[in-house]
């Protein structure tokens, strides 16, 4: 049975795709078999950030109709050993997904999968909603901004009142808050909310703090996971997100100024 | 603490309706007049409905209008009329007093002792507001989270936090174990009494019995602070606990 993972944020350009993309590698890293399912079905982006565009054939939107089987729909990623990715349609929209739909095709990846990784559309409408029907744990993607909190919070209540999980009174829905495009200076400055301000007000487990990093932009260009480029503080930071998903203990990294101003020193940056 | 002249506010009376099944002004008059004879300090100037869900035979404007004017003659004042939504007549914009949401029929309860002495005809009924009444408490161990709304029917105890942008409604009391950064009305149901407590006053907006207040005027008394709030005459006071 696999374990269904859906990462969603309210609001939209927080990196909700890039933390999928991000995660699902990861997951896939460590050896479990992983699926990374598009659900924003009418804005196609995980094809891109994953680099496998060009060999999008069928989509999710086609395995709910059975025009295709999942088998035809999933592709295998070329870097990444047990690493899926079902992407959404581009010509169709959200109405297209049904919760019977979804189900089928989820019940059927959960035979063959360890991980599910749903990559929520930005919003509360239909589209979000169903990304996270069926989810076992979800990964709240937030910036350190009012804004982005605000609907992180609302996100949250949306996961307790309307999944599967909270409509069937069941054990609730995992949470864990990853804070994204961290910028220390900007913390320091008092310009961008810190880890403390978001952990207050949303109140839910931190998964990790992804730092602002140029990697990240280069990676989505190139359509690799950050979290391959090892190299790079948000690379490492996502990977030691991955570790405590998966239950390890690992210290918060790339929070404070004098370390990253070290570091860009030593790299004569 | 404003600058405004006036506050608007939420406000809910207890009023007399007038339910009327057989239009004969003469007998409406006379019997309503008897009627007030009897206890002429509660009728002064007492506000009533006058509702015509009940009548078999329709009515003209002409005829509820002499019928508004007799009532107010008698030194009632009629604040509004109302009638079942599906029958309404086709006058019903040329009235010249206000046409009120049909009422809940559970919101009604006949006095009896009225009832026996009344006529057929005419039916006056006491609408009692549900209230005071006590109420099984409702607790909520989970934060509440923006755009969310609680509303208990007696207090209301959260042992979490109220999030920006979340709405917590009691008829009695609400006591927040956490910080309330969202809406809290405690009181809504017109109960001066009730009061909220938390442990860290971060509200949008406190109200009581349809008196308010907002975080610019909170921030200047007690703020990220445990405090209650309760009505003293007519105004909010915050105090810290």
């Amino acid at each position: 049975m696999a374990k269904i993972i859906v990462v969603t944020s309210g609001k939209g350009g927080v990196g909700k795709t890039t933390s999928s993309a991000a995660i699902g590698t990861g997951i896939a890293l460590k050896g479990h078999k992983t699926v990374i399912i598009d659900f924003d079905v009418g804005l196609r982006n995980l094809d891109l950030i994953m680099g496998c565009e060009r060999r999008v054939v069928y989509d999710f939107v086609n395995v709910i109709n059975k025009e295709a089987t999942l088998t035809q729909a999933l592709i295998k990623d070329k870097r990444t050993k047990d690493l899926y990715i079902l992407p959404a349609s581009q010509t169709r929209d959200k109405d297209a997904l049904t919760i019977e739909g979804v189900q089928e095709v989820l019940e059927e990846l959960s035979k063959e999968f360890d991980y599910i990784i749903c990559d929520s559309p930005a919003g509360i409408e239909k589209g979000a909603q169903m990304a996270l029907y069926f989810a076992d744990a979800a990964i709240v993607v937030t910036n350190p901004e009012v804004s982005s909190v605000r609907d992180s919070d609302r996100i949250l209540g949306i996961l307790q009142s309307k999944s599967k999980r909270a409509e069937e009174g069941a054990e609730p829905i995992e949470e864990f808050l990853l804070l994204t495009r961290y910028h220390p200076e900007r913390v320091e400055l008092g310009e961008m909310l810190s880890v403390s301000d978001v952990e207050d007000i949303l109140a839910i487990p931190l998964l990790g703090v992804i730092p602002e990093s140029e990697a990240v932009l280069k990676a989505s260009n190139q359509g690799a996971p950050v979290i391959l480029d090892t190299e790079s503080e948000a690379g490492q930071a996502y990977m030691d997100a991955v570790d405590r998903l998966m239950g390890e203990e690992r210290p918060l990294r790339f929070l404070t100024v004098q370390k990253k101003g070290f570091i860009k020193r030593l790299l004569g940056g | 603490m404003t600058d405004s002249c006036f506050q608007l506010k939420g406000s809910v009376v207890t009023t007399i309706l007038l339910e009327v099944q057989t239009f004969s002004l003469d007998d409406i008059t006379f019997q309503l007049k008897k009627k007030i004879e009897q206890v002429p300090h509660f009728f002064n100037q007492a506000p009533i409905i006058i509702d015509i869900s009940k009548m078999k035979r329709g009515i003209t404007l002409d005829e509820f209008e002499a019928l508004i004017r007799s009532v107010s003659a008698l030194g009632l004042g009629v604040i509004g009329w109302r009638c079942h939504p599906e029958s309404l007549p086709v006058w019903k914009g040329s009235v010249s007093i206000p046409l009120l949401p049909a009422s809940k029929a559970r919101a009604i309860q006949t006095v009896p002792e009225i009832k026996e002495e009344v006529s057929p005809d005419v039916v006056v009924k006491t609408v009692v507001e549900e209230r005071l009444v006590p109420q099984a408490t409702k607790v909520i161990t989970k934060p509440i989270r923006s755009g969310q709304q609680v509303y208990a029917e007696g207090d209301l105890i959260i042992l979490a936090q109220v999030s920006a942008g979340a709405e917590v409604l009691a008829d009695g009391n609400i006591h927040v174990y956490g910080p309330l950064r969202g809406r809290a009305l405690a009181g809504v149901k017109g109960d001066r009494e009730a009061r909220i407590f938390c442990k860290s006053m971060e509200a949008e907006l406190v109200s009581i019995a349809g008196n308010f207040m907002l975080s610019d005027a909170l921030q200047d008394i007690v703020w990220k602070d445990s405090a209650q709030v309760l009505l003293v005459d007519d105004s909010l006071e915050v105090t810290p606990l």
